[in-house]
């Protein structure tokens, strides 16, 4: 299928989704379906570096994060842009208050830019190191915020959503437009990872995967197209947190930064199958609605606990994942 | 800037307690990463079970938390043993240890902190002991007993560990086995069978490094997460798997942190480590004393 054909088909099955929970009438399924799709969004951009590129990230957390603080900052500046917007940029003033998606193009954007950043400190170093960076750089970030007053600091800080808002005359209630916002956002996700996937990048990525000394042997430019995806997936990861602060309402660094978001994006993937776009979803979609399930029916320490021991039981017994078991059961029916 | 001397004093005083500390955090992993070039990230986790262990042996028997992790040194010697097959098994014998080894790792990390959140909830917990109140007085500064002890206990650990690793035949095949296994073999020594030990041992010295933990500040679960930039900072710039590069790494960040906690605030100080980590891993990875 090529690309734009499948950006559309994705679309039409997101909307044909989005109609159907419409006609439930339960909120509480798009609060529900706002999580799994930001999961969508999450481990497909972590697979991105991680399944393709065999680059582990560990600080999902931290780019998730730079992305809701970039809301919070933007959404902060437009609710007084006389106080807080700088005398040079007071011509920008007639744009604020930004809508939500500008929020999530320029907290993608300023997460892309740190990890370009992150990717160049550390990519020339063995995969080891540039993991335990991306947890350093986590923490480095919390302190940061921690200690910046403007966004609350830890004490953290307030966002009142609208209660509802008006797109291209169609009334719809906040939660739900954020869920619509998010799942065109994940439909983007999936289509960029599958376009990589099958470009001449994603051979590139591969071949780092395999044998990065090969690679490189073989002509590939190894720390450009490492930053490149460090970058494409970093983007994503902030764009993925842009919306969080509305969703939530209230954002402070210790649960922005936490952890479940890093085991999340990691376990998704390594359990639907890391090689392409197709695992991360399957992950997404089953872990993040077995943990509102499980949130709901038992308490959320207990659905992060699974999370954890299933991450631990796929890389030792699937390390291929869902995928892979589906295609050894497929494989003996080969002529 | 016009500093007070006695203030400059008590900060480095301070900071080569806690840097000795961090040394008999580290060594741990300085045998696991450096040596072994398994990238134990649960190692701080472990530090934390380690804690744990101190703190419901001293609730309920009221024993000294030094004491309750030498007894408990076999049982994580056990465990670590354990890992290390489980390990070597699922990820190094079929050559995958580097992506599935790491998300393994991470994953035993966040099971251990959301079991002992579902067990113990996360107040902080702290131990009872008759050193920990008390400061001894001296001619340079005061010297809390509380970071006093566990500082020489971390040394008296560290420089065993180093005797046992360059006098022992064990010691020196441990040392031998990332940098040539089959060399290993020749001289009739099982690589797998001393990674084994290797990683036993590195796993033994977080019940000890728990137990000092827990005697310095009080812990909950998450505490954990900070350890991991200041292990591996101090891992990677002490020269990967060289223990007194370790002691030196430690006491430098143990300096800086000090410094940065008091001239700064005690909320910077967690940034220390991680910043220094990243330069580190930027300017120097070989470390300072690398080969």
């Amino acid at each position: 299928m090529r690309a734009p054909l499948f950006f559309l088909v994705s679309l039409t099955i997101a909307a044909l989704l989005f109609g159907l929970a419409a006609r439930v009438g339960n909120d509480y399924l798009f609060f529900a379906a706002y999580v799994v799709l930001q999961f969508v969004v999450l481990a497909t951009a972590w697979n991105i570096l991680g399944g393709y590129c065999g680059y582990v990230n560990f600080g999902t957390a931290a780019f998730f994060a730079i992305g809701a603080y970039t809301a919070v900052v933007l959404h902060k500046i437009g609710a007084n842009t006389g106080r807080y917007l700088p005398d040079a940029l007071q011509f920008l003033r007639p744009l604020f208050p930004l809508s939500v998606p500008v929020m999530i193009g320029l907290g993608g954007v300023i997460a892309g830019v740190v990890g370009l950043c992150m990717g160049y400190l550390t990519l020339r170093l063995r995969g080891v190191f540039f993991a335990i960076a991306t947890l350093a750089m986590a923490v480095v970030l919390q302190t940061l915020v921690i200690n910046w007053d403007f966004v609350g600091g830890s004490r953290g800080a307030y966002i009142i959503r609208p209660d509802s808002i008006a797109v291209a005359g169609l009334k719809l209630g906040y939660v739900q437009y954020l869920c619509v916002v998010m799942g065109v956002l994940a439909v983007i996700a999936l289509s960029v990872a599958r376009l990589i996937e099958r470009s001449r990048l994603g051979y590139g990525f591969a071949s780092i995967r395999d044998d990065e000394l090969a690679a490189e042997a073989a002509g590939v430019p190894t720390l450009r197209v490492k930053m490149i995806a460090t970058t494409i997936s970093g983007a994503f990861m902030g764009m993925a947190g842009a919306p969080y602060p509305y969703y939530i309402g209230y954002v402070e660094p210790a649960a922005t930064f936490g952890l479940p978001y890093a085991v999340n994006s990691i376990a998704m993937p390594m359990i639907g199958g890391t090689t392409s776009w197709v695992g991360p979803l399957i992950g997404a979609i089953l872990l993040g609605s077995l943990q509102q399930i499980a949130t709901v029916t038992i308490s959320s320490a207990a659905n992060l606990l699974i999370v954890g021991v299933l991450l631990v039981l796929f890389v030792i017994i699937a390390p291929k994942g869902i995928i892979g078991l589906l295609h050894a059961n497929r494989r003996p029916r080969r002529p | 800037m016009n500093l007070p001397l006695d203030l400059l004093i008590n900060a480095v005083i301070a900071g080569v307690l806690l840097g000795g500390f961090y040394a008999a955090v580290t060594v741990g992993v300085s045998i696991s990463f450096g040596m072994l070039d398994v990238v134990n990230i649960a190692h701080p986790a472990f530090i934390i079970l380690g804690s744990y262990i101190a703190y419901i042996i001293n609730a309920t028997t009221g024993l000294d938390p030094i004491i309750i992790a030498l007894l408990a040194l076999p049982a994580f010697y056990l465990l670590g043993a354990g890992v290390y097959q489980v390990y070597y098994l699922a990820f190094e014998r079929r050559g995958q240890e580097s992506l599935r080894g790491l998300a393994f790792f991470f994953g035993l990390l966040f099971i251990t902190e959301v079991a002992l959140i579902l067990g113990f909830g996360v107040d902080y917990r702290y131990v009872q002991a008759a050193y920990i109140g008390p400061s001894w007085r001296s001619a340079i500064g005061d010297l809390p007993l509380r970071m006093l002890i566990p500082c020489l206990f971390s040394m008296v650990m560290v420089l065993g560990l180093q005797f046992y690793l360059t006098r022992t035949f064990t010691g020196r095949a441990i040392q031998a086995v990332a940098q040539d296994q089959q060399a290993l073999q020749l001289l009739a020594a099982n690589p797998v069978t001393i990674k084994r030990i290797a990683f036993g041992i590195s796993i033994a010295t977080a019940s000890l490094a728990g137990a000092l933990l827990i005697i310095i500040q009080p812990i909950e679960p998450s505490v954990g997460r900070d350890y991991i930039g200041r292990v591996f900072a101090i891992c990677v710039l002490g020269g990967m798997g060289s223990l007194p590069g370790t002691v030196i790494a430690a006491m430098l960040l143990g300096i800086m942190e000090s410094f940065t906690a008091t001239f700064y605030g005690p909320s910077w100080a967690p940034a220390v480590a991680f910043g220094f980590l990243l330069l580190t891993l930027a300017v120097r990875p070989a470390g300072i004393l690398g080969r």
